[in-house]
């Protein structure tokens, strides 16, 4: 067994397993993180296929930022949105398994009946230029130069259009200081409201105010809880302990 | 070992990859198998630049990565305008345009 063979063997299962759990994991959270993980393992994939510019890249580009922006937007659309396993569609996890199958096999089968040639490798062309990276530069600026320059305005096109797109655009004007002073002195709350983690026992913002008849009170909380049924309501006194 | 061994690899990636952006529903897993499709697709380009003792290959996945770099900042960029007016990431409820 040779060396290429073992890290094939280990970075390859390990890839296909953090697929695998990408696809089965409920938590978008944990799905990036696996994806993470196969794509170190397709990183060391490129270094033993003799391209450790393009595995480092992969590990810089791929794993470094582009699945870190992945993590900072699940942060921004809610962290434990967690798909609901109810099919909306009758029967599409069948079919979807029965393509997949037919798919992989398709592919796997065409790759392994073709005729498995021994491996050039790349020394002779790294040694036509001097090396791997002078190789590598020698193609992106000389033969695909205009290939590597329409790429640097797509990616300028998509920064801007990702400004665009995210960009928060005020849909009502500025409320004015009057409006707030009218807001507080003629609303329905003159006082400040309750603040939530209050009791001796405990110090969290999950924890609702009570309120002199012993119920909690749920304006104490921050806006998101309450909806989603996280308040902590086990302090609630309810009606035979009073 | 034999070099097709590489692209069965990448093979079973992609269709993993297919497989998820089917069945998930949430809009960020779907992307990110779509992200896992076009790794696969890299480790062919780049097994099979080492197959033909050539560098195109290498350059062709070099370019594949900018390319799902800015796909990547679009596409995220749309799931959270979505996210933001729906206030769910869901697939499913962006059918506006369906009738």
């Amino acid at each position: 067994m040779t060396g290429e063979s073992l890290v094939f063997g280990v970075s390859g299962t390990f890839a296909v397993v953090g697929a695998i759990g990408m696809v089965i994991s409920r938590k978008a959270v944990h799905s990036a993180l696996w994806v993470a993980f196969a794509m170190i393992n397709i990183a060391i994939l490129y270094f033993a296929l003799e391209a450790p510019f393009l595995g480092i890249i992969q590990v810089i580009v791929y794993t470094g930022a582009i699945m870190m922006m992945f993590l900072f937007v699940l942060m921004m659309v809610g962290v434990d949105s967690s798909d609901s396993l109810i099919e909306t569609i009758k029967g599409q996890r069948v079919l979807a398994s029965l393509f997949a199958l037919t798919f992989g096999a398709m592919l796997v089968g065409a790759i392994t009946s073709s005729l498995a040639s021994p491996s050039a490798g790349l020394s002779t062309a790294n040694d036509n230029s001097g090396g791997h990276i002078q190789a590598i530069a020698r193609l992106i600026f000389r033969d695909y130069v205009f290939a590597f320059e329409s790429l640097s305005a797509l990616l300028i096109t998509a920064a801007v259009g990702a400004i665009l797109l995210a960009h928060n655009e005020r849909w009502e004007p500025r409320k004015t200081q009057d409006q707030m002073q009218r807001e507080r002195t003629l609303g329905t709350h003159i006082t400040p409201l309750p603040a939530p983690g209050v009791l001796a026992s405990t110090n969290a913002v999950d924890t609702p105010a009570l309120l002199p008849d012993g119920s909690i009170s749920t304006t104490s909380l921050p806006g998101t809880y309450g909806t989603k049924g996280q308040v902590d309501t086990s302090r609630e006194i309810t009606e035979e302990g009073k | 070992m034999n070099p097709n061994n590489y692209l069965v690899l990448a093979a079973i990636l992609f269709t993993i990859g297919a497989y998820g952006v089917l069945v998930r529903r949430n809009a960020i897993i779907v992307f990110l198998s779509v992200e896992l499709m076009l790794n696969a697709a890299n480790l062919a380009f780049v097994a099979a630049a080492r197959n033909t003792g050539t560098l195109d290959g290498l350059v062709a996945a070099f370019f594949v990565m900018v390319v799902a770099a800015a796909e990547v900042v679009v596409g995220l960029a749309i799931i959270v305008t979505i996210f933001r007016t729906r206030r769910s990431a869901s697939i499913d409820e962006a059918s506006l345009m369906k009738y």
